[in-house]
């Protein structure tokens, strides 16, 4: 044909179509082997040993029409040969061996349950934070250790021997893979939310290291609340969960200035500002509402985040809805952090005066201690109310308690301006 | 992560050949595949299109610019749908475009959607400053 030149193949390699295939079908695998195992350690090492087989095997005798599906096997097989050494566990035994065919469409479980229940045991109330967000990444989200611990900025060595010790702490536990009993699904739910949003979080506004966001993360997290909202569509928070990590997801570009420094909302550029996300993170807070359970904590968060998406500038936007939506979450999910919220909105809605008032309260009642956020809050009210000499003091305060240091710099700024010697002061 | 556009493209044979065809199963094919795409949360969107025998072609190669009834004599590959998927990287989406259920006849064209840091260089033009206001002017008609 005189069409141009004759396409040359791609993705032929098979180290980086295992990968993707990993990404795409690692959970359910692992998820089918934990079914049938029990145990979602060995289920793991199964698979692992299954892709180490198919880097073996693929490039000589090709990928399967079904990889997932023939991962599974493989990782059957592997794991009857290990019962048969044993020569133990017969029952078992026969049960795997009445279920294993060559290779088929059937050889993995339901995407859907066995992969939320997959979810359940990484993010089980046994675990800490750390590990729940680690085994959420790797079980669930088909990354690997090595990706994870870079995710996280973490040595790699440190985040094998996180995984290992969860692991480990699940079989002590005897964690069961069955989806949690009714009564404490409501709870098991919210954890699993709650360890998606601080994967989101940590990439958002990263409590340490160097960059003001680590966008890579919190796609990763964004992914995650998606696969939730599918396994999960009735759930109410899973939708408000999404449309938060959306709504907030969209000003990622808009917070980082070129010299990579953060941006504060006040002055990002809203034209940067990312409308498609806009659009979706409002859409996902609207099936909230259709399903008519009323709005939880996140769904009141997103609705928080849609009141700045909407809003042309800081001035116009609706700072009295905003207030009226934090005292809303501070009475579902009452916590120090909502009300200093609330109080950065109250000074824009009223005043910092009236503000003031309510950052006192919580430095009375000792809230946020060890926190910088307090002290960064006061400070910004005491300049606007023309108080430089305390607000210095505050930031002061503030600057050792942050542990990014490009948050760091922000309150560095803010001091500095403050400084009677500046120019600008 | 990027998102990529899948496109799914036939020939007028593979689109006359898939008329024949039980018209439920593709449905099944089609929905399974969607439904992958959702449970992974990769899936950001996506559309069909109508029969090209509706649609038209608006032809600019010469000034009075030639409206002609589809489907279209010249083109040998239809258009006719789209997923929109965010997936890690290249490798994910070519390992997802392998998965979508078409037969011979047809094919699949993968590419990258452009993002802001595509028009970073132009970050200053009117239009592309204006384009966010105008799709925040879309979202307003879309509210209704």
């Amino acid at each position: 044909m005189a069409d141009g030149p004759a396409p040359v193949p791609v993705g032929d390699d098979i180290a980086r179509r295992l990968g993707a295939v990993w990404r795409i079908e690692g959970a359910r695998v692992i998820a089918t082997l934990t079914a049938l195992t029990r145990d979602v350690a060995l289920a793991e090492d199964l698979a692992h040993d299954a892709c180490a087989e198919a880097l073996r095997s693929w490039p000589r005798d090709g990928v399967p029409a079904n990889p997932g599906a023939w991962l599974t096997a493989v990782a059957k097989r592997r794991a009857i040969d290990a019962w048969r050494r044993q020569d133990a566990l017969a029952e078992r035994y026969a049960r795997i061996g009445s279920t294993l065919r060559e290779s088929g469409d059937d050889e993995l479980e339901p995407i859907g349950d066995s992969v939320l229940r997959l979810l359940f045991i990484a993010c089980h109330p046994v675990l800490s934070t750390p590990a729940q967000c680690a085994l959420a990444l790797t079980l669930v989200g088909g990354l690997s250790t090595e990706q994870v611990a870079r995710l996280f900025l973490v040595p790699v060595t440190t985040m094998q021997q996180r995984i290992v010790r969860a692991k480990r702490a699940l079989s002590a536990a005897a964690v069961p893979f069955e989806a949690p009993d009714p009564h404490e699904w409501h709870d098991r739910v919210s954890g699993v939310l709650r360890v998606v949003y601080l994967i989101f979080t940590e990439g958002y506004a990263p409590a340490s290291g160097a960059t003001p966001v680590h966008r890579e993360l919190a796609d990763e997290a964004l992914r995650l609340g998606r696969r939730l909202v599918a396994m999960l569509p009735r759930e109410p928070e899973a939708h408000g969960l999404l449309s938060l990590m959306l709504l907030q997801s969209s000003r990622f570009s808009a917070r980082v200035a070129s010299d990579g420094s953060p941006v504060l909302l006040a002055d990002q550029d809203r034209a940067r500002w990312d409308r498609q996300a806009i659009l979706r993170g409002r859409a996902a807070l609207r099936r909230v509402d259709a399903l008519g359970k009323g709005r939880g904590p996140y769904a009141v968060q997103a609705a928080i985040a849609e009141q700045h998406a909407i809003a042309p500038s800081v001035d116009a936007t609706d700072w009295e809805r905003i207030v009226l939506l934090y005292e809303v979450l501070g009475r579902l999910a009452p916590s120090p952090i909502v009300d200093l919220n609330r109080a950065v909105a109250l000074s824009m809605a009223e005043g910092p005066a009236e503000a003031l008032d309510l950052v006192d309260r919580l430095t009375d009642e000792g809230a946020l201690a060890h926190s910088p956020l307090l002290p960064s809050v006061r400070g910004e009210l005491l300049a606007r109310l023309g108080r430089p000499d305390e607000a210095r003091a505050e930031f002061a305060r503030a600057i050792p308690l942050v542990g990014n240091a490009a948050q760091r710099t922000v309150l560095d700024g803010k001091l500095r301006a403050l400084d009677p010697r500046h120019p600008e002061g | 992560m990027p998102t990529y556009m899948l496109i799914m493209r036939a020939t007028e044979a593979a689109l006359a050949a898939s008329k024949e065809q039980d018209f439920e199963a593709i449905i099944n094919a089609m929905g399974a595949y969607n439904e992958s795409m959702m449970e992974a949360g990769v899936m950001v969107g996506g559309d069909g299109l109508s029969d090209p025998s509706e649609g038209f072609v608006v032809d600019f190669s010469t000034p009075d610019k030639v409206v002609t009834d589809g489907p279209y004599g010249e083109v040998h590959e239809l258009f006719n749908g789209f997923w929109l998927i965010s997936v890690a990287d290249r490798d994910e989406a070519i390992e997802w475009a392998r998965r979508c259920p078409m037969g011979p006849g047809t094919k699949l064209e993968v590419r990258r959607v452009t993002d802001e840091s595509d028009f970073a260089d132009f970050a200053d033009n009117e239009f592309i400053q204006k384009e966010a206001g105008w799709r925040e002017e879309l979202e307003r008609t879309h509210e209704g």
